[in-house]
């Protein structure tokens, strides 16, 4: 699936996409899987309090689903208007 | 279209003149417009944003204001990209028979776009404008 990333979560993985397979059930069990990869992984995802995750484009919290997903994107609290 | 999300800056009185002309039935027609201002991190800021969710978020906002209200027109328009200080970054309009109706849907939606619209603001000096308690409790407020 792509997983995408945005703001300083962005920079702190260093790449806006990636594709990643993964069997990983659930965005939690993904979190782990890739905190478990890389160093730079483990700082994005330290606080996860700050961590708001969207599937296939839709905010959802970190016990989604991942079946069938195409899209998951990982980003800090949103800041518009 | 009634959501744009776009780099270029917007014409809020040729905004508010499209909505209105060439009807008289509407009595209400609010305007916000949000402005970059001059913070301590710098002149400029920059927009980052979620091409796709973005304008799904946004349809979605409008989309729960106008069951909420009895809407005859509502536009929204969000910028990103990089944005001086003083520089229009959002507008909403709403248009309604009673002005309580266009009020009330432009707070709700600005509301919503400040915590539920995937836009993240980086300052020219470098740091992230962090997301304000306030912004997520204002939500409360329309459960």
């Amino acid at each position: 699936m792509q997983v995408l990333y945005f703001a300083w979560m962005r920079e702190r993985i260093g790449v806006p996409k990636e594709e990643v397979e993964t069997s990983a059930a659930t965005v939690a069990d993904l979190v782990e899987e890739l905190k478990a990869r890389e160093e730079r992984y483990g700082a994005a995802f330290a606080d996860m309090a700050s961590v708001r995750v969207a599937v296939d484009q839709e905010l959802t919290d970190m016990d989604a689903s991942l079946e069938g997903v195409r899209e998951v994107a990982f980003f800090p609290p949103m800041t518009g208007g | 279209m009634a959501i744009s999300v776009q780099a270029e800056d917007f014409d809020v009185g040729a905004e508010m003149a499209a909505m209105s002309a060439g009807r008289a039935d509407i009595g209400a027609l609010v305007s916000f417009t949000g402005l970059v201002r001059d913070m301590a991190g710098g002149s400029e800021m920059v927009l980052e944003h979620y091409p796709g969710m973005t304008e799904k978020a946004l349809a979605s906002i409008e989309a729960e204001a106008r069951t909420r209200w009895e809407l005859q027109g509502c536009r929204i328009i969000h910028r990103y990209g990089a944005l001086a200080a003083g520089a229009q970054i959002v507008l909403v309009l709403t248009a309604s028979p009673h002005r309580q109706a266009a009020f009330e849907a432009a707070e709700f939606i600005m509301d919503f776009l400040k915590s539920r619209a995937p836009f993240w603001k980086k300052e020219a000096g470098g740091g992230w404008v962090d997301a304000r308690e306030a912004d997520e409790a204002a939500l409360g407020r329309w459960a």
